[in-house]
């Protein structure tokens, strides 16, 4: 039985249509799985009983031969961003701590509609504020990976960490991320699994926990393409409910994958090689090269000049957003309230937000406040933008010339927890490789391409056309069939 | 452009989050080194060029104007709205007095 946690989602949803399984024994070996990696803290809460109320409806809906769903019998991960319908939803904040909400988030209902169970919340970096999950009021995410002969705790990634630990570890065989700044590739990269970002408005923000609503975009995490393209096509789709939803229909993902790139030009951007960038990541970046080459595809030099201003502008861009968006957190309609005996209204306020945030999320408040007050708008906030609109127009340019760009996911491979904690500048650094194609709402991947000399994974990333994440999965799915990724992280939990 | 400790207090304070002082002698450096580095931006030539908030071309929708539309963003949905405020009251959000 515990053979079915080594199953992705493609091969879980194959065998319970086949009756090779039932859904329930998949459920339950999961469910075991969940409870007995306590040690990643991967997990805020689990919920054994929904994986398995979905695991009998899939059943039965067999039993009766009904048409199975796109995700039935596949339990999943769900990153606590999502709000789900009576269990609680944190963004891994004290503030929201004990809230529950009375309504299901699109992206979550849409997976519940095709089959999908839920073995948990996801741990994350508060507010997904964060690169290394240590962030979160309910303590680091440990990555099931380790350096070869050390013992040293290292980072899952942020802020989807407990996605990435989960599916990494095999206690989940596919996982919900939101990719803000990174929050999906760089998690993915650092734990040698898939992890897609779509175009922006593909998947509904309607009932996720808001953090940059203009960079906000929810995807799949998984241990293949396939299973990313599969779990993509059942989260997107149009939703009246987000202003932002893409009005589309959604490709059949899953049935058009083709690993054969004739005709298919890839860009390699220059700007991207960076200094501080390990030696063996651009070695991995220029092997990927060799593999899309061998796939069929022609490389070409690109230009993408404005890559260095990118990471500077998402560090106003988004602050300004989330000071915005978490003035919600009151201590009125939900959450914490911290009211000290014979306080007014606005002490109220100050003392539940002091209470109730981090220190990263307080400093990022702080910075959109100060970036979007009166005398600094210009100077930092409308500056940003036009940066913004320079980076955009980069990559617009450079569709002229390539299909689809390949770059590392991240400067580095991961790193021990604690590391960087004293160090926030150093932190933003690494996602320096994965903020532009997010500034630029472009659909963008990081699959596993090889373990490092410390037996540490170290992704590669793809970042295509709006609207065209179906070049960037089979780039991807080129490289998993060269790449021939199979490492597992050696249990120790 | 830097910010001293008495900025530091006036956007905690415009930002209603209460902080100590130790709190924010601790965070004038971690702010003066994100911001110096923002500073970098100021390099790019932006010349006419348009500030950009949306990055997919998508235009804003009408919807039907119908009342409770949607069941989910309805009205008629009181004891949900209320379900996880601290303190309701009456079927209201109850906060500290504010008037004397």
């Amino acid at each position: 039985m515990t053979e079915l946690t080594k199953l992705g989602v493609k091969a879980i949803r194959d065998g319970v249509r086949a009756g090779d399984f039932t859904a329930r024994e998949v459920a339950e070996s999961f469910n075991s799985a969940v409870a007995a990696a306590a040690e990643l803290n991967a997990f805020i809460v689990t919920t054994p009983d929904h994986a398995l109320a979905a695991a009998d409806a899939a059943d039965k809906a067999r039993a009766d031969g009904k048409k199975l769903g796109a995700m039935a019998g596949v339990p999943i991960g769900m990153k606590d961003l999502f709000a789900t319908h009576g269990v609680q939803t944190t963004a891994a904040s004290h503030i929201l701590e004990g809230f529950e909400p009375q309504y299901e988030s699109t992206v979550s209902q849409n997976l519940w509609d095709a089959g999908a169970g839920m073995l948990g919340k996801l741990n994350l970096d508060q507010f997904a504020m964060g690169s290394s999950n240590e962030t979160s009021y309910f303590g680091n995410v440990a990555s099931p990976w380790r350096k070869d002969g050390t013992n040293a705790a290292m980072s899952p990634g942020g802020s989807s960490g407990g996605s990435s630990s989960a599916v990494a570890a095999r206690i989940a065989p596919a996982a919900t991320g939101t990719d803000t700044g990174g929050s999906i590739r760089q998690p993915a990269a650092f734990t040698g699994i898939c992890g897609i970002k779509p175009t922006y408005g593909r998947c509904s923000r309607w009932g996720v926990v808001a953090f940059a609503s203009s960079l906000d975009q929810a995807g799949p995490m998984a241990r293949s393409v396939e299973d990313c393209a599969i779990m993509l096509g059942a989260m997107a789709g149009f939703d009246p409910k987000d202003a932002t939803s893409l009005q589309m229909d959604v490709p059949d993902w899953e049935g058009a994958l083709s690993a054969d790139l004739k005709g298919k030009k890839v860009g390699i951007p220059k700007e991207y090689r960076m200094e501080g960038t390990d030696q063996a990541i651009l070695d991995s970046w220029e092997q990927g090269k060799a593999w899309l080459k061998d796939a069929g595809a022609e490389i070409v030099d690109i230009s993408l000049p404005h890559t260095k201003y990118a990471l500077p502008a998402y560090y106003i861009i988004a602050p300004a957003e989330a000071s915005s968006n978490l003035a919600r957190y009151d201590g009125v309609r939900y959450g914490l309230r911290d009211l000290p005996e014979g306080a007014g209204l606005q002490d109220m306020y100050a003392e539940t937000r002091a209470a109730g945030f981090g220190d990263e999320v307080k400093r990022r408040i702080l910075i959109g406040t100060y970036v979007l007050s009166a005398g600094f708008y210009d100077a930092y906030y409308n500056q940003a933008q036009k940066v913004r609109a320079l980076v955009a127009r980069d990559f617009e340019q450079a569709w002229a010339e390539c299909d689809v760009i390949l770059a590392p996911t991240t400067p580095t491979a991961s790193f021990p927890l604690g590391s960087l904690e004293d160090d926030p500048l150093t932190m933003y650094l690494n996602d320096v490789f994965a903020v532009p194609a997010s500034l630029a709402g472009l659909p963008a991947m990081s699959v596993p391409a090889m373990l490092n000399s410390d037996g540490l994974p170290l992704g590669l990333q793809l970042v295509g056309k709006p609207f065209d994440e179906q070049t960037v999965l089979d780039a991807g799915l080129a490289i998993q069939q060269r790449a021939a990724f199979d490492h597992a992280p050696e249990k120790w939990w | 452009m830097s910010v001293d400790k008495q900025t530091v207090a006036k956007i905690a304070s415009l930002a209603r989050i209460k902080m100590g002082d130790d709190e924010l002698e601790h965070l004038v450096p971690e702010l003066n080194n994100i911001l110096e580095w923002v500073e970098q931006l100021g390099e790019v030539d932006v010349e006419g060029i348009e500030p950009m908030s949306a990055v997919i071309p998508n235009r804003l929708r009408l919807r039907d104007d119908v009342i409770d539309a949607d069941p989910k963003t309805a009205g008629g949905r009181r004891d949900d709205v209320l379900a996880n405020a601290p303190a309701a009251e009456h079927g209201f959000f109850g906060v500290p007095k504010v008037i004397e």
